[in-house]
């Protein structure tokens, strides 16, 4: 029996421990200095909106580690000593290990903007950013959140339900345009307006400035303009979270090196979810990819090959979603914000504005590369059914109906959708397929 | 906006504590005129000595009114046992002397000689003894003890069970009377002006429910999931609101199903509305019906606006809405108008629990073809309705779209339902608690049919009238009504239907093993966030389901939907379709690092 410890309980590593407990009967050791438990931490928003509590956001009951023998320790680990096989605890402790899995997360990036460290200004990633919030937000009038990404309209939102006026900086022409195409970033952006937010475009952050009383007071614009505010969120993305790695001996670039097993340079000790870097990346993918889906799936992947089964990490089809405000969104396979050579697309926007389909597709063989959705819901098992075939847009038109995945009574467009695709497009004068009454006794 | 809604809240509370206030301002003076109104004439005889105090006296509250009348009752029966009841001296007299010689054989002739004056007691004593210790006649006895041992068990039979029946007020009868003498006997503003107060209660209540309600079409911001500062509101996080609502409902229950006699002013206030729609006066479940028809409509008025970006919750919410106003209200209401049965066709059995009593049974036997028509509705919606419907859609075509607890659990109980307990712990008592109601309602009717059918009472030594009487108290009102919604703020709004209700236990059944019925999980979408189970007021850890990419396949799924609604990213949805790929195997779409998956 060895002794497999893993560093970090989020998704990654609790997939990780779950994952090898199913394979097999190791001592499995999580250690985290976050949180006695595993929660999700993409629902901390909901936390503070008084959706949840933060009991709610954990996936499972407390007893099931202890069922599964999952061993949980509350520490942080300051130091790895690959030669002893230890790692240094913040308590003081050593723990040693046969196998080591390193699934530490991210942190928020700060770009070393003056005043970035005063009271009042923060990043949020974990649990106790959020408590920080809590206390930095109290009874506050007004705030400015820098960096317009995910985490940044989510804080945006969050701050809206305590009645908090904000001013949100971005530095592109629309909102996350940077992995957006315009007419999705002009949709989202209508609707964080439309929520009341100050969408302030285009606008970059020169210096953060103090009040009397020490805590932030304001910010200043590299235009030059004063806004006041008595909070400031920092949300322009995250990096890996390996600082205490730097003396280990580990390949480190701005994660932590692997290769396709998820292994570093050191003999048995892995490295999965947000901190790990992958020094050959896929083709098409990121070298680092900060989701919760490659999280779990590294997770799901590293237990294998620690099991002795070698398995190479090979995501499918790419998929990633989120939801802003009160739009969600889907993707699926490929759409960059900016059409490729050879990519040619097809958008759809209801009359409404907050329902949007964009396909993106081969221009020669109409081979379909990818979807973005908002407002819709789409069947991942079909999309990704259609991507891996390699079915062309025609196709995917004429069956879209067998895509979608809205609550029963919800309005439908694929028709629309169809006729639009045939207006832009007459030779292709495609009729959707019925699905409505196949789909009621089959 | 804020105004308004202020505003609203103000006249809401007003017309609440009017409604309050009204439970304690009336006066209380019985007359000659109303006793001979409410009372039979023998039963006047035998109460009269012991009320003279209080006929035309004024009472001022209801308590000690109430107090007073219950003691009258207490003297009134205690005076009848004294008289009417077997004494130990008429056991003797029965025994005869002590010299006769025994063995010998027990004769009921002896009655001729012991109750011999011809007066009403010694006529009634007669008849008892023959009708409770007929069993005795002829038989041999050893000693004088052994049959003064008899007589002793006949005597007790018969105080117990004979007298309060027939010459006194048994309990049923005093709970009757209690209640309509009070209402009858009540006097004061009320009384004098129900359109006011009924004005001032209702009409300013849902005036400023809805002012409350409908502002929140702008001021809560676009369509969407606002589950806002739910977890720090006092009301909706067991805080001191939420408590204080529940004693408000808990009492509000007890004193509805078990003391009706104390809320006669409610009553009174709603008299006008019943003589309008059936021509007499209301009783506690017509002012029952009637608070409840209007709750759901308020309240769903709400649910509409807060779910307005979703046309399932809108159809169902209309649903519900009408279910409770047409089938459970109005209808029931004109058909004794029309002096029919009162019959509500969406109520099925079990949850129904006494479709199947002699006196329902007698009742539309002998209503002609309509009767019958509404017997044979009840059974079809037992045999066929529940699983044919169950397959096709799920229970939830009964229990989120048309049933009426589940019409208040969806509307009034809406803002509680994030307080069910999702542990597995509580999934295990549920399964056992809920399928045990279901069991006592077979076994309880089975007895009551035993008893229709056969005529006896009695059944492998259980008395078929105390079941079903146990069950009315226990589960019919206690669990019900006190528990499944005083509880709503303490427990979630579906314990009763998650842990009590056998129709659910009966309806989840089939939608468990023979349903088209499923929630199905989108791939690997799920980011284990929560918002689904958080939400689902069954207690389904939706979450545990959807992070394994499995189909949510459980009999207590009530399919309201609100799982589907919260989720921010688009991972649930219910569903009708083919049975087979219901059960499937867990799949997270999205990582082809290896194949098979364990
Ligand atoms: C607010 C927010 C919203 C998000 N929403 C989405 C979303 O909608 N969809 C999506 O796909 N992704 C989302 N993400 C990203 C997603 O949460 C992350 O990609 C994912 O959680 C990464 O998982 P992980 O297991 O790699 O790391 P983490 O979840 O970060 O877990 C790492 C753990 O290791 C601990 N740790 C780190 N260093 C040490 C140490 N030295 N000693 C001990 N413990 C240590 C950390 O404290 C932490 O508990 C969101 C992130 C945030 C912050
Ligand atoms: S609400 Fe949706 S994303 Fe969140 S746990 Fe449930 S299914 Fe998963």
């Amino acid at each position: 029996m060895r002794k497999i410890a893993i560093i970090g309980n989020g998704i990654s590593g609790i997939t990780a421990a779950r994952h090898l407990r199913k394979l097999g009967d190791d001592e499995i050791v999580v250690v985290s200095g976050e949180t006695d438990h595993f929660f999700s931490r993409t629902a901390l928003m909901y936390i503070y909106m008084g959706h949840m509590t933060y009991e709610h956001t954990k996936p499972y009951e407390d007893w099931f580690w202890t069922k599964n023998n999952i061993q949980l320790l509350r520490v942080w680990v300051q130091e790895l000593k690959p030669e002893e096989k230890q790692l240094l605890l913040s308590n003081g402790e050593h723990l040693s290990y046969d196998q080591l899995i390193i699934a530490t997360g991210s942190k928020s990036n700060k770009f070393g903007w003056p005043g970035q460290d005063l009271p009042g200004v923060q990043g949020l990633y974990s649990y106790q950013d959020l408590e920080l919030m809590e206390e930095n937000t109290r009874n506050i009038q007004k705030a400015v959140i820098v960096g317009g990404g995910l985490i940044g309209v989510e804080m945006a939102e969050m701050l809206r339900t305590r009645n908090i006026e904000v001013v949100f900086l971005i530095r592109e022409k629309e909102f996350w345009d940077v992995v957006m195409p315009k007419e999705e970033a002009s949709l989202i952006g209508r609707h964080i307006i439309e929520h009341h937010i100050d969408l302030r475009k285009e606008t970059e952050l020169k210096e953060i400035i103090a009040g009397d009383n020490g805590r932030v007071n304001a910010v200043v614009t590299k235009s030059g303009e004063t806004i006041e505010c008595q909070y400031v969120g920092l949300t322009a993305g995250v990096s890996p979270n390996i600082n205490f790695l730097k003396e280990s001996g580990v390949n480190l670039d701005r994660g932590v090196l692997v290769d396709r097993y998820l292994r570093t340079n050191l003999p048995d000790v892995y490295a999965i979810g947000d901190c790990a870097q992958f020094s050959d990346p896929l083709p098409n993918r990121r070298p680092i990819e900060q989701v919760w889906y490659t999280g779990r799936m590294h997770g799901e992947t590293v237990a294998r090959t620690i099991m002795g089964k070698d398995t190479a990490y090979k995501p499918g089809i790419w998929f990633n979603s989120a939801k802003f405000f009160d739009i969600e969104y889907q993707t699926y396979g490929h759409v960059w914000n900016e059409l490729k050579e050879n990519e040619q697309q097809f958008y759809w926007e209801h009359p409404g504005g907050k329902k949007c389909i964009k396909f993106v597709y081969h221009k020669e063989s109409n081979q379909l590369l990818g979807v973005n959705t908002f407002g819709i819901r789409l069947k991942h098992q079909v999309l990704d059914q259609w991507l891996g075939d390699k079915r062309d847009i025609f196709y995917v038109l004429k069956n879209l109906r067998e895509a979608n995945f809205d609550p029963e009574f919800y309005t439908r467009h694929e028709q629309e959708i169809v006729e639009c695709f045939n207006r832009q497009h007459p030779s292709a004068s495609i009729t959707i397929k019925s699905g409505i009454f196949s789909s009621l006794f089959s | 906006m804020r105004l308004i809604q202020t505003t609203g809240l103000i006249l809401f509370l007003l017309g609440f504590a009017i409604f309050i206030g009204s439970f304690f301002l009336s006066n209380f003076q019985i007359t000659k005129e109303q006793l001979e109104e409410v009372l039979t004439e023998s039963e006047i005889k035998t109460l009269e000595p012991h009320l003279q105090h209080m006929v035309n006296q004024e009472y001022g509250s209801n308590f000690s009114f109430i107090h007073d009348l219950n003691q009258t009752f207490i003297e009134a029966n205690e005076f009848t046992m004294e008289t009417y009841g077997l004494s130990k001296v008429d056991l003797e007299a029965i025994a005869g002397s002590s010299g006769a010689s025994y063995p010998r054989d027990f004769s009921l002739d002896v009655l001729d000689q012991v109750f011999n004056s011809g007066d009403e007691v010694d006529i009634f004593k007669k008849k008892a003894f023959t009708d409770y210790g007929g069993w005795l006649d002829q038989r041999a006895y050893e000693s004088r003890e052994g049959l003064l041992g008899d007589l002793g068990s006949v005597a007790e039979n018969f105080n117990k069970y004979g007298i309060i029946g027939q010459k006194g007020f048994d309990k049923y009868r005093v709970k009757d009377l209690k209640y309509e003498l009070a209402k009858s006997s009540s006097t004061g503003p009320v009384k004098d002006s129900p359109w006011l107060f009924l004005g001032l209660t209702y009409a300013l209540g849902i005036l400023g429910a809805i002012m409350y309600i409908l502002p929140k079409i702008k001021s809560d911001g676009p369509p969407g999931i606002r589950n806002n500062n739910i977890h720090f509101s006092p009301m909706k996080h067991r805080g001191w609101l939420g408590i204080v609502t529940g004693t408000f409902f808990i009492s509000f229950y007890i004193f509805l199903y078990y003391f009706p006699e104390y809320m006669t002013n409610w009553i009174i206030m709603v008299d006008p509305v019943s003589f309008l729609l059936k021509g007499s006066p209301a009783g506690r479940f017509f002012l029952y019906g009637f608070l409840y028809t209007l709750t759901i409509l308020v309240m769903g008025t709400r649910m509409l606006i807060n779910y307005r970006h979703s046309n399932y919750q809108i159809a169902r919410t209309i649903s519900v809405m009408f279910f409770q106003t047409s089938f459970a209200f109005l209808i029931p209401e004109f058909l004794l108008r029309l002096n029919k049965p009162f019959f509500d066709f969406k109520n099925i059995w079990p949850l129904d629990y006494d479709f199947f009593f002699d006196n329902e049974l007698s009742t539309l036997i002998n209503s002609g073809s309509l009767g019958i028509f509404m017997l044979g509705w009840g059974i079809a919606l037992i045999v066929l309705g529940v699983p044919i419907l169950v397959y096709f859609f799920g229970k939830r075509w009964y229990c989120s779209w048309v049933c009426g607890c589940g019409g208040l659990a969806e509307t009034l109980g809406d803002s509680y339902r994030q307080l069910s307990d999702k542990s597995l712990k509580a999934w295990k008592v549920e399964q056992w608690m809920v399928h045990a109601v279901l069991v006592f309602a077979v076994v309880m009717t089975a007895g009551v049919l035993y008893t229709y059918w056969t005529g006896s009472s009695e059944i492998l030594g259980l008395n078929t009238y105390g079941i079903r009487e146990t069950y009315g108290a226990w589960i019919g009102a206690g669990f019900a009504g006190v528990i499944g919604t005083g509880f709503y703020p303490l427990m979630g709004n579906r314990v009763w239907c998650r842990f009590g209700c056998p129709l659910a236990a009966y309806l989840g059944i089939v939608q468990r093993f023979k349903s088209r019925f499923r929630i199905t999980t989108n791939g690997g979408q799920c980011i284990s966030c929560g918002n689904c189970s958080t939400y689902c007021e069954m207690g389904i850890d939706v979450r545990w389901y959807a992070q394994r990419g499995q189909n949510i396949v459980r009999s207590s799924c009530v399919g309201c939907g609100i799982c589907s609604a919260v989720c921010p990213r688009g991972v649930l949805n219910l569903e009708n379709a083919s049975e087979k790929s219901r059960f499937n195997k867990p799949v997270l779409i999205g990582n082809d690092s290896f194949e098979v998956r364990e």
